[in-house]
């Protein structure tokens, strides 16, 4: 039986980066997945692009290994449901087409430029090992330093003026500027995005230009579409790994992580299972690793109870449908991010019921349709969705998953008459179900709540905000520590370098 | 004893079940607040309550007890979890003296741990806890009850206690220090475990509040030749403070309530490090506590001795009478050793005692003399007799 030295937990896009990084300094890794393929939320949750980290992509070799672009700068139509749409084009709407008037023009082109500044000068937060306030922690207080020194270069009024917006939020940041409701609702609905909150909730300001520091080929706030869609990204990262000796094991769920001596073992998998290695990174979301893979007698209480207490709710359901024929969202382009926001009260209201477990009328959705880019070949068209706002803690599931996929057909109808006798079949996840099929907590995209009183030295919790876990050798490198989730590698990478700098 | 009426605000302090009795005999109506509790601060004589701990036989109500249950499949792999002691080490029918810490290996308190089967065990403590037991039950199999109120406990202390139990009925000569055993007491149970505060022969009794006031007259009954005598809680800190004992609150602060980080105090700082087993797997506040032995302690606890015969309570202790050194928690006049004794946190620097000094204000008719005493570190308990461990006990 082959020995290693690492055991990664998660074949997702954090735990395949991880592995890449741990095997090219010369550990033997042996990763394991749950699922049947590799790729985590590459595989059916992430429909589109927007913060595959850099460094994952270069050094990784994506491009070389076959990663290729459909679209890679994407554009949005606001779908209005009197064929009014608005076109968003470029990197966050850059451009806009459509009836919007001369004033909302310019002060849109200014707050975007303010956005994508601001958005920038926090950027390389997402690649650096998040400070700690603890005495004693390893704070990289350069780097910090120049993010400061970068944001205070930008001038006193700049300064200010992130200062002021930092921890607001998105709706009355919109309103001080723009009057369009179209360009509010998809602009608010972008900004909430993932997260469990809405256009109104406290702070969701900075969660948005975390969103925006993202990149596609290099273009800050650009969206891109694989060739061959999400999955692609993992595939890449597969073969990436296979190249450097990373043995990859599907069908292996890991029941718990062995803890020995008061040190990590190894792991045991479902079926029994025992792995042994020295070193354990958990690519899992960091409330699942530590409750139901660690176990709480192997932590201190105090810690236990922040894992507990680490917010974790979703608010996107997932909807994929199979239509006879590309849908007509009243002229829109099919190969467009169709966005259905209404305005930016629609959203809020959309996300009101969700806070008392019920299921909004209209939600809200993010429609795109792969095949208008590459056909099917049988010809039918598959158009995913991600909709908000949606329970992920109903009282009743079934009823709520029903009412769910009901609400959103109707806002589909409304927006491209006819659609609904297209539909061959309908499928939705709601929050619960990614729980169940994607490790989610509460099925939130981030593997743990994005939200300021989760981020940097508070994420996951803290005390363990720079990837090294509670028990020696445990690491975690999840979408739930410090930057947060989406199809970006960046966790897993930054997991690595901590573990370098330890050794 | 919580029958609430709409009015009960105005009388915020409850009464323990044996209230009628120590109300009866406060004749100093000296009362005060233990843990919500009206309790008595001194009967009649203050030098004879402490006497009776030493020379004969004294009742402290204990009733204010903070009392939890803690039962199920996992409750020893849970306190194990929760203390710095060995709890599997703990017999059926043994009691264990112990401490917990939280993450940082900071103290939340001190207690007493009775294990009463072998998956029930009673927690005996100074402040609340429900929260913290609760939350560091999370993963365990088991049940956490408070059962302060469900439960009546009288301290009885001295060298005539053994023999006033017997009288009463209850034989414990073959107890041996921290057991205890079971007997019948009218409709209900007594426990009697070889346990207590004074560093003296002595048992704590543990019943139902229905056998409460039955329990307190057939004490005082079997010991009206042997000297028994009710005791107040300032003659019990007299006896303590000889024992060496501390008490959560007052010769450290706890965790959980501390506002200021530089005085927070871990089991190795409060001079408890004897306690903690490292080997027996991971506990709250395990690495903290490692790292801290690894490092070294900022501070230390020491028992003093002081010139004079003034009390030294709450006194600034300095080095070299210059630099400060650390501050005295607990301090008496002892009657027995016709000493000056104090406990103190020192700063570990200073902790071998060398040139330590004691600010002390003596108030003599309304003025204030103020004396530089020397302390000298000596070891605790200041107060140890035989008949303490002594099984079984001697006779009087």
């Amino acid at each position: 039986m082959p020995s290693f030295d690492t055991i990664i937990i998660g074949a997702g896009p954090n735990g395949l980066a991880a592995a890449y990084r741990l095997a090219t300094k010369g550990a033997k890794v042996l990763l394991l997945e749950a699922g049947a393929i590799a790729g985590g939320g590459a595989n059916g949750l992430a429909h589109l692009s927007y913060n595959l980290d850099p460094r994952v992509l270069s050094e990784m070799g994506l491009p070389k290994l076959g990663l290729a672009w459909a679209d890679s700068e994407l554009a949005t139509t606001a779908l209005s449901p009197d064929g009014k749409h608005l076109r968003l084009e470029g990197a966050l709407a850059e451009r806009i087409s459509g009836e919007v008037s001369a004033a909302d023009r310019k002060a849109w082109a200014a707050l975007r430029g303010r956005l994508l500044r601001f958005a920038k000068v926090l950027s390389p937060l997402n690649q650096m090992t998040p400070p700690r306030i603890a005495k004693g922690a390893d704070t990289p207080l350069f780097k910090l330093g120049m993010i400061g020194l970068k944001a205070r270069i930008m001038g006193a009024k700049n300064f200010r003026e992130l200062g002021r917006i930092l921890l607001t939020n998105v709706f009355d940041l919109l309103e001080d500027e723009i009057s369009d409701p179209r360009l509010k609702g998809a602009l608010a609905f972008d900004a909430v995005l993932g997260g469990w909150a809405g256009p109104r909730s406290p702070n969701s300001v900075l969660p948005w230009l975390v969103r925006l520091s993202g990149q596609t080929l290099g273009v800050q706030g650009a969206i891109g579409l694989p060739k061959g869609g999400m999955a692609a990204i993992g595939a890449v990262m597969v073969k990436a790994v296979a190249d450097k000796g990373v043995e990859l094991r599907c069908n292996a769920r890991v029941a718990r992580i062995l803890v020995e001596g008061e040190k990590v073992a190894g792991v045991m998998l479902e079926g029994g299972e025992d792995l042994r290695a020295d070193r354990v990174v958990s690519s899992l979301a960091p409330k699942t690793t530590l409750l139901s893979l660690v176990g709480a007698r192997h932590l201190d209480a105090g810690m236990t109870t922040r894992a507990r207490h680490q917010k974790s709710r979703g608010g996107a359901a997932r909807l994929s449908l199979v239509l006879k024929a590309l849908p007509d969202f009243m002229g829109a382009n099919p190969k467009d991010r169709l966005v259905i926001a209404g305005s930016d009260r629609d959203v809020e209201l959309a996300f009101n019921p969700v806070k008392y477990g019920r299921v909004p009328e209209r939600p809200a959705l993010e429609i795109v349709i792969p095949t208008a880019h590459e056909p099917a070949k049988d010809g039918m068209h598959r158009v995913s969705i991600v909709a908000q706002f949606a329970p992920h803690a109903p009282a009743d599931r079934e009823a709520a998953r029903k009412a769910m996929l009901a609400a959103c057909l109707s806002q589909l109808e409304t927006h491209a008459p006819g659609i609904g006798k297209l539909v061959t079949s309908a499928e939705i996840l709601m929050p619960y179900d990614i729980e169940d099929q994607f490790g989610l907590p509460g099925g939130n995209w981030h593997a743990g709540e994005l939200s300021v009183e989760q981020m940097l030295f508070l994420r996951p919790m803290p005390g363990i905000a720079q990837y090294k876990g509670p028990v020696p050798g445990l690491w975690l490198a999840s979408a739930g520590c410090h930057p947060g989730g989406g199809i970006s590698g960046s966790a897993g990478w930054n997991a690595a370098l901590a573990m370098e700098a330890a050794e | 004893m919580t029958a609430m009426t709409l009015r009960h605000y105005e009388t915020p302090l409850l009464k323990t079940p044996f209230h009628p009795r120590t109300e009866a005999l406060n004749k100093l109506w000296a009362w005060g607040n233990w843990g919500g509790y009206t309790t008595v601060l001194s009967f009649d004589d203050l030098a004879m309550e402490h006497s009776a701990i030493r020379n004969s036989a004294s009742v402290y109500d204990l009733c204010p007890m903070i009392k939890y249950r803690i039962e199920g499949p996992d409750a020893t792999a849970f306190l194990d979890r929760l203390t710095i002691r060995n709890v599997a080490k703990l017999s059926v029918g043994g009691v264990q003296y112990t401490v917990w810490a939280n993450d940082a290996g900071h103290m939340l308190d001190d207690g007493t741990l009775f294990r009463l089967e072998a998956n029930r065990y009673r927690l005996c403590c100074q402040e609340r806890h429900l929260n913290w037991l609760s939350d560091s039950a999370f993963g365990f199999d088991v049940v956490i009850t408070e059962e302060t109120e469900d439960i009546a406990a009288l301290s009885v202390q001295g060298p005539t206690s053994a023999e006033i139990l017997r009288i009463a009925g209850f034989d414990v000569s073959a107890l041996k220090p921290f057991r205890m055993a079971e007997f019948p007491l009218g409709k209900g149970r007594l426990m009697i475990s070889r346990t207590g505060f004074t560093g003296d022969l002595g048992y704590e009794l543990w019943t139902t509040p229905d056998q409460a006031l039955p329990l307190w007259d057939l004490l005082f009954e079997a010991g009206k030749l042997h000297g028994i005598r009710a005791i107040g809680s300032e003659a019990l800190n007299m006896a303590r403070l000889e024992a060496g004992l501390i008490i959560t609150g007052i010769d450290f602060t706890p965790a959980d309530v501390c506002l200021r980080e530089d005085r927070l105090r871990s089991p190795l700082e409060m001079g408890l490090g004897w306690m903690i087993d490292w080997q027996k797997g991971h506990f709250t506040g395990k690495a903290a506590l490692m790292a801290q032995r690894d490092v070294g302690m900022k501070w230390s606890f020491v028992g003093l001795e002081i010139g004079g015969n003034i009390s030294a309570e709450g006194a600034i202790l300095y080095h070299n009478k210059k630099t400060e050194a650390g501050v005295i928690t607990g301090a008496i006049w002892s009657p027995v050793l016709k000493k000056n004794i104090a406990l103190a946190q020192v700063l570990t620097k200073y902790a071998d005692g060398a040139n330590i000094w004691a600010e002390i204000y003596a108030l003599r008719e309304l003025h204030y003399e103020k004396m530089m005493m020397q302390a000298h570190v000596i070891d605790r308990p200041f107060f140890v007799h035989d008949r303490r461990r002594a099984t079984p006990p001697g006779k009087f």
